[in-house]
């Protein structure tokens, strides 16, 4: 299966090697770099490139290229999943995937890998597991570590792997024993000139971070289950008991983990939280152009919307932008030609607004191409499609947890066209 | 806190800083030498800390190795690991000193602890080092019958890191996969299937047994496991089910339009079906084959997308059609995940979309574009959206075109130019809105969207010319402005094809470009000269002294094919005293009605390769990748499946069955891996067939009963006690046809007999059942009762002697000799029988037996002639090599080896002959050696020998066979079968031996190798294919032939 990873920065630089069958040579990473220059972007690599006596799949996460190498037949998405799986851990590890975090824990790193992979094919991708297979580095153990000479390698074996619940670690203990759950909803939308809806859809995730003492089996019902359209679960749900009672039952791994994610049915109409009024022009023969802008509420069940960010890409034609904010600040990078601009929250009182002209190539023509324009925005205790989960709980253990579920709505793919 | 912190990390950096400079300047590793050496474990571990870094960063350190191995034993449980992680990386370059560490682990083997004895094994088992081989395979073997799941579960890993390191070791390790294949833990099921994946994927006979328990255990087990079982189960289904969508996969062919058919095609369509229903018996589905359908179909829901592609894909390949639409929605919601997931999904839905449109048409929104998509993407959710348009939602779907168009991505907006050219050729009713709007585009201000739009108006037009002339001139206008060499070719080559619709236009035209020809490209070049060409045919008065301007610039051109295409058209059209026959056709030849350019999706007829999968990806075969095979016309024995329902039954037969399979296991040392595979299954499947074919005794029912058994199953088996005497009658019956019969038939006949008496046998065992409990009377019940009672028989005697008395006849080769010492032992175990059995049943044995031997000495010299003609029909030339085919043990005592005779196959040219000789090593004869079940790639054919009747002991016998390799180096696979055995074998050509031979005398070959020397280089050039899109395409196929026969003479030569 997977024959060696080769972990290249945005600059192209090999940082990192490591090979679990006999070595392959970093020069089959010239193909890689081939792509690359051909690619005009750098998501533009494509994932699966052929070599003479290999194939390259990769993976572009935190403007790191991870490389696999592979020599025969192996579904793509396989070895995809599995980089993909990689990097969160990483990321659960070290808190953030840089190429700094890497090189600083090379060897946390090695010891990760070398147990997640037994000759290509993964062994151990539960963070449970390898939680207890190799402590994370923390600044605490970092320094105890130096002082006394221990180490950062559990020296007990793994049980999990063992177990009838692989991804939980046993022996468990906390003094305080909470679940918390997120709702966490994304409006993917795509607005057209008009202001109506070409397509909308809501996608959900219940994100948890649950600290247990013990072997706890809980259980999650909505009061709404049949919004649910189309779910994908952790591997600790219990498939049977969703289908037959549309209810959540599952012993739950240690710590965060996402417990579910699922798809609102496109059925039901889709609130669209903002709207976009706007007026981008360049006249014919004249070096100017305009720019108006203004974000406004709209069925928002009377929760604020907030961190708004709207970017766009501008037309190559545009030289500058001299805009005025009537709140958050702007800025537009002429090399890339990005204008972003950071409102923060929206008052519905006073609707905040982007307006001012664009500076265009003299002599050039009037640019045909019109910019879409990206929102980001967050609706804090508010899941919009309406999903409620009616109750939690815990069976299995006697003491008594502290429970709390969140909900949030933020935008997705937003996408409003002009 | 934090000072301490920096301080620590300065400390760091100067160490490291120190050590740098020591490194490159004084000693190479000196002080980590030194502090591996140390008695400190904190040191230690320092060190290796920072070796690994610098194996990390690619770094050499291989000179390190013996201070590293030192620590192999090292106590500090992260020292030993990087000494491992060292170990592995480092061993295969040092490998004798790789072998001080062997100890260790293999002391770690007997460890009581189960993780150490997992993590033991797993480090031996990737070191790469040959001679640890033996080690190894039995470290494996050991750990294969371990307690614990996990130390099971490294073995089956280790599986395939032997085989790479030792392929030879292949046989021994199939024999552990199969054991662990019966393992029952979730946490073996995947491991084990991954090696069987990677060491042998066409033995397809050892899932028989674990394909139920493998389908129920898949939702237990680890995510990757289920991705690798799935693909298999999916290969395994194409081979043992019938193809549920066998009344529509009719109608496919027919047509894609089936959805919105006129009257008289759905009539076609009754027709067909009709036809297709009289010719099969109605469908229904195999229990086994919904089993894994409604197994796989929750883990839809899976995570891990990976999973979810494979068994949309499993969907895709098995299911029937009402039920594949519940993928869509799964693979919909991939489409969420990150670009490289999205990327491979769309890669594949786009491959779905051709075959079942109908599927995604809900989900159609889930595909537009959004301006963050990359490139890629976009462009893949162009593909699909082109695929699903229809004539209901081409006018939405034309609305978000016509934004795409607007979109900076230029790639992508050419993209989208194709994909409007595409729906409007695929749906004729937005053909003139389409073209209208293209027309529009041409007045676009970037030029390579204008380029774009007329190479897809030009296909456009092709398709109904006559309306458009105003377009053509539109387009004429444009040449001045268009640089784009691809777009100037299209209009030029456009005004040549309907220059009649613009008499006037077109002589201008040609006058421009005559004025710039010489800085033209190439394809620009050749299309002006057929421009010239064809405007000389049509309007000579006006063009001759252009064309003949054009022809003459075109004589003296750098370019081979524009000189050539000038000398030719020049020949044909220019009439001259010695033009020759062709000049007449000359305005046929060029004014011919071209058909009109089919668009077509880059990924039709993707789907011969398994979705999902890397090739399917590529669209090219990857390396190790199993051909997804075709349904089976009828399908195999459903029974080989049937031990594990045995064990579901509570009752006594579980603990039969237990004690059975400990028997199985003490079984195989007994017999090479494969034979003591192939006992147990094949008394299960005459036991079966006996089943189905008691009613019809000839043996070729076998297989054409698939269906039939597994209905009558039940039934026979209570007809039997009832039918007892009647069937006595037609064995007496049969027996008396066997005399009269080949001896080619004669190997199924006494399997047959065997079977019967197996069945005899069974049946009594019922009888005694029956009389315990009355109310147990399935078949497989009686089938396991079978095999208990065999047992008891074998604890009184040796196993060997239960083989032949079970079957005397059919009994392998190598056992005569044992068999003839025996003799009198045989006769004893045959009288034991008879205390079992009614006399009847009995007698049939013998005869056989005497019948065989007598046969066998009739046709011995039959089979002595055939040795003294294969070596003068085909007198092998030269040195030629010898292959392997079948080693001497594996095979039994049969080595079998061929060798490319490199002599014409007279029955077929096509053929490469293979000349096979067989030796039969062993004391006793073999008899009806035959091929059987090719499994052959798209095209590949192969023409059998002759079946060889008898080969007796210490003979030799070489035939010839054909196989056409289809001009490919692939292998050709096929069952190698003698009257017991069955062997798998496949014969890979070297590039070498595909040319056919062609005889020729020097002078000949010097004369011909001239000719073609010289004409050569010219065919190489690229510009051949893109000649066949413009002119005649019978030009271009003429020249292909050309040039393929040269290279076979370069071959030759």
């Amino acid at each position: 299966m997977i024959h060696s990873l080769f972990l290249i920065n945005a600059s192209g630089d090999i940082f990192l090697e490591k090979h679990w069958k006999s070595v392959v040579s970093r020069s089959v990473c010239d193909y890689f770099f081939e792509a690359l220059e051909r690619a005009t972007e750098p998501e533009n690599v494509p994932p699966v490139i052929p070599t003479p006596h290999h194939y390259l799949i990769n993976v572009l996460r935190h403007r790191i290229y991870f490389v696999a190498v592979i020599q025969s037949e192996v579904p793509p998405l396989f070895v995809i999943e599995f980089l993909h799986r990689v990097v969160d851990t990483f990321q659960d590890y070290f808190g953030v995937c840089t190429e700094a975090a890497i090189k600083d824990n090379v060897v946390v790193v090695y010891e990760l890998l070398e147990e997640m992979l037994d000759n290509g094919f993964p062994l151990a991708t539960e963070s449970n597991i390898l939680k207890e297979l190799i402590k994370p580095p923390t600044i605490l153990r970092t320094v105890v570590n130096t002082i006394t000479g221990s180490t950062n390698v559990g020296e007990q074996l793994p049980t999990g792997q063992l177990s009838v619940v692989p991804w939980r670690r046993t022996g468990v203990k906390y003094t305080n024993n909470e679940a918390y759950f997120d709702v966490v909803e994304e409006i993917d939308a795509i607005i057209d000139k008009s202001g109506s809806t070409i397509t909308a859809e809501i996608q959900g995730v219940i994100d948890a971070c649950v600290k247990l003492t013990g072997m706890p089996d809980l259980t999650l019902s909505f009061m709404n289950p049949r919004l649910l359209d189309d779910v994908s679960f952790h591997p600790c749900v219990r498939f049977k008991r969703w289908e037959a009672e549309r209810i959540l039952s599952f012993i739950p791994p240690d710590g965060n983990f996402r417990l579910l994610s699922y798809h609102v049915s496109s059925q039901n109409l889709v609130a669209i939280p903002v709207y976009v009024k706007h007026n981008i022009s360049f006249r014919e023969g004249s070096s100017q152009g305009r720019f108006e802008l203004t974000l406004g509420p709209k069925q928002t069940m009377g929760k604020a919307v907030e961190s708004v960010l709207v970017s766009s890409q501008l037309p190559r034609g545009v030289l500058n932008a001299n805009l005025n904010p009537s709140q958050g600040t702007y800025t537009f990078d002429p090399v890339t030609k990005l204008l972003s601009w950071d409102v923060g929250k929206i008052n519905p009182q006073k609707l905040p607004s982007l307006k001012g002209s664009m500076s265009l190539q003299t002599g050039a023509s009037k640019p045909d191409e019109n910019p879409t324009i990206n929102i980001q925005f967050k609706i804090q205790q508010l899941a919009i499609s309406g999903l409620k989960v009616n109750r939690l709980d815990m069976y299995g253990e006697k003491y008594k947890p502290f429970k709390g579920i969140k909900y949030m709505t933020k935008a997705g793919k937003f996408q409003v066209r002009t | 806190m934090d000072t301490f912190l920096r301080y620590l990390k300065e400390r760091e950096q100067e160490r490291l800083i120190k050590i740098l400079s020591f490194m490159i300047y004084i000693f190479r590793h000196d002080d980590l030498k030194e502090m591996l050496d140390s008695n400190k474990d904190s040191l230690k571990l320092e060190a290796m800390k920072r070796i690994v870094a610098m194996i990390a960063r690619g770094k050499n350190t291989s000179d390190l190795f013996p201070a590293v191995v030192k620590n192999v034993a090292c106590k500090n449980i992260e020292v030993k690991k990087l000494v491992y992680v060292y170990l592995v990386r480092y061993a295969e370059e040092q490998q004798d000193l790789a072998l001080l560490s062997i100890s260790t682990f293999q002391r770690g083997l007997k460890d009581p602890n189960q993780l150490i004895r997992a993590s033991a094994l797993r480090v031996l088992s990737s070191i790469r080092v040959t001679i640890i081989v033996p080690i190894m395979m039995l470290a494996i073997k050991e750990a294969a019958s371990d307690m614990s799941p996990y130390v099971r579960k490294t073995a089956a890993h280790a599986i395939p890191k032997l085989h790479s390191l030792d392929p030879e070791q292949k046989d021994q390790l199939i024999e552990v996969i199969e054991k662990l294949l019966a393992d029952k833990t979730t946490l073996v099921a995947g491991s084990v299937v991954m090696a069987f994946e990677e060491v042998c994927p066409d033995r397809i006979d050892l899932i028989h047994k674990n394909y139920r328990k493998l389908c129920n255990l898949l939702i237990d087990v680890e995510e990757w496991g289920q991705v690798v079982i799935i693909n298999m189960l999916t290969r395994y289904a194409r081979t043992q089910f019938l193809n549920p969508n066998v009344n529509e996969s009719l109608l496919e062919d027919s047509s894609e339009k089936a959805f919105y058919a006129s009257d008289d095609e759905e009539d076609e369509d009754k027709k067909t079906e009709a036809a297709a229903l009289a010719k099969r018996k109605p469908y229904v589905m195999d229990p086994d084959h919904r089993l894994l359908l409604r197994n796989t179909k929750p883990l839809l829901q899976s995570r891990n997308a990976a999973v979810v592609m494979a068994v949309a894909q499993l969907y895709f390949h098995l299911a029937p059609k009402a039920e594949v639409g519940i993928i869509a929605k799964a693979l919909v919601r991939l489409m969420r995940s990150h670009s490289e997931v999205q990327y491979v999904v769309l890669q594949n839905v786009a491959t779905m979309t051709i075959k079942r449109r109908g599927m995604f048409e809900p989900y159609l929104k889930s595909f537009y574009i959004r301006s963050t998509d990359p490139t890629q993407i976009k462009i893949l959710k162009l593909e699909v959206l082109t695929n699903l348009a229809n004539e209901t939602n081409i006018s939405t779907i034309l609305r978000e075109f016509q934004t795409y168009i607007k979109s900076m991505d230029k790639d992508f907006v050419a993209a989208s130019i194709q994909a409007i050219g595409r729906c409007a050729t695929n749906i004729g009713e937005v053909r003139d809105t389409c073209l209208n709007g293209l027309v529009q585009l041409l007045s676009n201000r970037d030029e390579l969207v204008v380029a774009e739009s007329v190479v897809v108006i030009k296909k456009l037009l092709q398709m109904q010319p006559e309306q458009h002339s105003d377009i053509i001139k539109h387009m004429a206008k444009l040449i001045d402005n268009i640089q784009v060499p691809m777009a100037r070719a299209s209009i030029l080559w456009l005004i040549g094809e309907y220059c009649e619709h613009v008499p006037k236009i077109a002589p201008d035209v040609l006058r421009k470009m005559a004025k710039t020809f010489t800085n033209e490209e190439d394809i620009v070049k050749l299309q002006i000269i057929n421009l010239a060409a064809k405007l000389y045919l049509t309007n000579s008065k006006q063009t001759k002294l252009l064309t003949q301007y054009v022809l003459n610039l075109a004589k003296y051109d750098q370019n081979y094919d524009i000189r050539d295409r000038a000398r030719f058209i020049r020949q044909l059209i220019v009439p001259t005293d010695k033009s020759g026959a062709l000049s007449k056709y000359a305005k046929k030849l060029f004014l011919a009605l071209k058909p009109a350019p089919v668009l077509e999706s880059p990924f039709k007829d993707r789907d011969h390769f398994q979705l999902g999968s890397l090739s399917h990806l590529l669209n090219a075969k990857a390396g190790g990748y199993q051909e997804l095979p075709d349904w089976p016309e009828s399908a195999p024995d459903p029974s080989v499946r049937n031990v594990e329902v045995k064990d579901s039954i509570p009752d006594w037969s579980k603990c039969t069955s237990r004690k059975d399979r400990k028997e199985k296991k003490v079984d195989k040392p007994f017999y090479s891996d494969s034979e003591g595979e192939s006992g147990p299954t094949e008394s299960a499947d005459s036991e079966s067939d006996s089943g189905s074919g008691s009613e019809s005794a000839s043996a070729s029912d076998e297989s054409g009963s698939g269906s039939e058994s597994e209905e009558s199953g039940e039934e026979t088996e209570s007809e039997d006690e009832e039918e007892d005497e009647e069937k006595e009658k037609k064995r007496k019956k049969h027996l008396d046809k066997t005399k009269a019969k080949k001896p080619a038939e004669e190997s199924a006949e006494s399997e047959q007999s065997s079977g019967t008496e197996d069945r005899k046998r069974g049946r009594k065992a019922v009888k005694n059942q029956k009389s315990a409990s009355e109310s147990e009377s399935e078949s497989e019940s009686s089938e396991s009762e079978d095999e208990s009672e065999e047992e008891s028989e074998e604890e009184s005697e040796s196993d060997t002697d239960i083989r032949k008395k079970k079957t005397p006849v059919s009994k392998q080769p190598p056992k005569q000799s044992k068999k003839e010492s025996k003799k009198e032992k045989q006769e004893m175990s045959l009288l034991d029988l008879d205390d079992f059995e009614p006399a009847p049943t009995s007698a049939p044995v013998t005869p056989v037996n005497f019948l065989s031997s007598s046969l066998v000495s009739d046709l011995e010299g039959l089979s002595l002639t055939d040795t003294i003609l294969a070596p003068t029909t085909i007198a092998p030339s030269g040195l030629i090599k010898l292959y392997e085919l079948l080693h001497r043990i594996t095979g039994e005592g049969l080595a079998v080896e061929y060798c490319f005779s490199r002599q014409p196959f007279s029955p077929d040219p096509n053929m490469v002959a293979v000349q096979i000789q067989f030796t039969n090593n062993t004391n006793s004869e073999t008899k009806n050696l035959h091929i059987k079940e090719p499994r052959l790639q798209s095209g590949m054919r192969i023409r059998e020998f002759a079946e060889i009747e008898v080969l007796a002991a210490g003979e030799s016998v070489t035939v010839v066979m054909g196989i056409d390799f289809c001009d490919s180096t692939q292998a050709a696979n096929f069952q190698l079968c003698t009257h017991t055995r069955k062997f798998f074998a496949s014969i890979q050509p070297p590039v070498g031996e595909l040319m056919t031979p062609v005889f020729l005398t020097e002078n000949d070959f010097k004369k011909e190798q001239g000719k073609r020397t010289s004409a050569h280089p010219r065919f190489s050039t690229p510009s051949c294919s893109i000649d066949c899109s413009f002119s005649s395409k019978r030009l271009s196929f003429f020249f292909f032939l050309c040039s393929s026969v040269s290279l076979k003479f370069i071959f030759n030569s």
